[in-house]
């Protein structure tokens, strides 16, 4: 696989993600349960749309069609998505949405920290702004997560059912393909299996504490988010994120 | 956190930078230190205001009261002594 190619789908799958957690995370803006964490989700999401928009210019400059990072984001379809199916799981409740984001922010974390390293320097510097992003991400979560666990019967109730819905969706985030393959080879990208003993240590240490029982492996697992197999989730995020500008695609700020 | 009462309110104080003193930003309320911590963070520190953040229990907080204003502040208004700048500086000294 020619590395350009491979490494314009690697940064869109990046970005994907980031961009389509940060649409859940920004659903929460007005509705969050104290005005504190209506804040902090609302924040958070939009660190995610920062780390989305780097990856979007980079893989717009990459590919040479003369797009830009919203070209990207609002005119492409379903199937063309590259996100893992966990970060377009709908928010439910604020149990939900801090597990989701813990689940993801800890392997995000992780992939973060490596690619500091990366051999390409603009997804290196990417990465370091992402990194820090990503380590209050991880801590915010966890300290919910620990508290809901290890709080009332209703609120352990509640994240246990986050944890075990959830799970499904964790295999997919370590997923990779040809296109992570050729980018390992030349240093660019990072091997996701290598980084699978550490989230298991960051998530078993939380769940721990928050006295919630790890789900058992061999369960259904969901596959194929990153090539564009979706939940039926992602179109509704869609249609929502996607409407103005497909309405009124001259629209400008 | 099992009640329906609101969680305690916390005062936070931000450092601008080394050195600088810890000025009051506000207050945020929190289930417990660290939670305020964060949400002081999300608060009053996500457009890099703060370099370092304290958060103190409100209820920590003995203030005075408007009625106290007369007998604690008023005093200082004819006392001119208690400020350096009342002091000359004899003539030919370079510094006390």
């Amino acid at each position: 696989m020619e590395t350009n190619i491979a490494l314009y789908k690697y940064c869109v799958r990046i970005a994907d993600t980031s961009l389509i957690l940060a649409q859940r995370m920004c659903e929460w803006c007005g509705h969050g349960p104290v005005l504190e964490e209506d804040i902090a989700m609302s924040n958070m999401g939009l660190d995610l749309i920062g780390q989305a928009r780097g990856f979007y210019s980079y893989a717009a400059k990459l590919e040479g069609k003369g797009r830009t990072e919203d070209d990207i984001a609002y005119f492409r379809n379903e199937r063309e998505f590259l996100n893992r199916c966990l970060v377009e799981q709908p928010n439910t409740d604020f149990a939900y949405t801090m597990m989701r984001s813990f689940l993801h922010g800890c392997l995000s974390y992780l992939q973060f920290r490596t690619l500091v390293k990366s051999k390409d320097d603009t997804i290196a510097g990417l990465s370091e702004k992402a990194l820090k992003e990503m380590t209050y991400h991880v801590r915010h979560a966890s300290e919910w997560i620990i508290r809901l666990g290890d709080g009332t019967d209703v609120s352990h109730q509640k994240i246990k059912s986050a944890l075990e819905n959830l799970w499904q969706f964790t295999d997919e985030l370590f997923e990779m393909d040809e296109v992570d393959q050729t980018l390992i080879k030349s240093g660019i990208a990072c091997d996701l299996s290598l980084l699978r003993a550490e989230w298991d240590q960051m998530v078993n240490e939380v769940l721990a504490k928050a006295k919630l029982v790890r789900p058992t492996a061999g369960g259904y697992q969901s596959k194929g988010g990153f090539n564009g197999a979706h939940t039926e989730h992602l179109g509704h995020l869609l249609s929502e994120m996607q409407y103005l500008p497909r309405a009124y695609p001259d629209a400008i700020w | 956190m099992s009640t329906k009462e609101n969680w305690p309110a916390w005062e936070v104080f931000t450092q601008q930078k080394n050195g600088a003193p810890h000025e009051h930003a506000g207050n945020v309320h929190a289930p417990d230190a660290e939670m305020a911590l964060l949400n002081a963070r999300d608060v009053y520190g996500r457009r890099q205001e703060a370099i370092n953040i304290w958060v103190v229990p409100s209820v920590a907080i003995t203030a005075s009261t408007p009625e106290d204003m007369g007998p604690f502040f008023d005093p200082g208004n004819d006392k001119m002594y208690r400020w350096p700048n009342y002091y000359k500086t004899p003539e030919g000294i370079k510094q006390i």
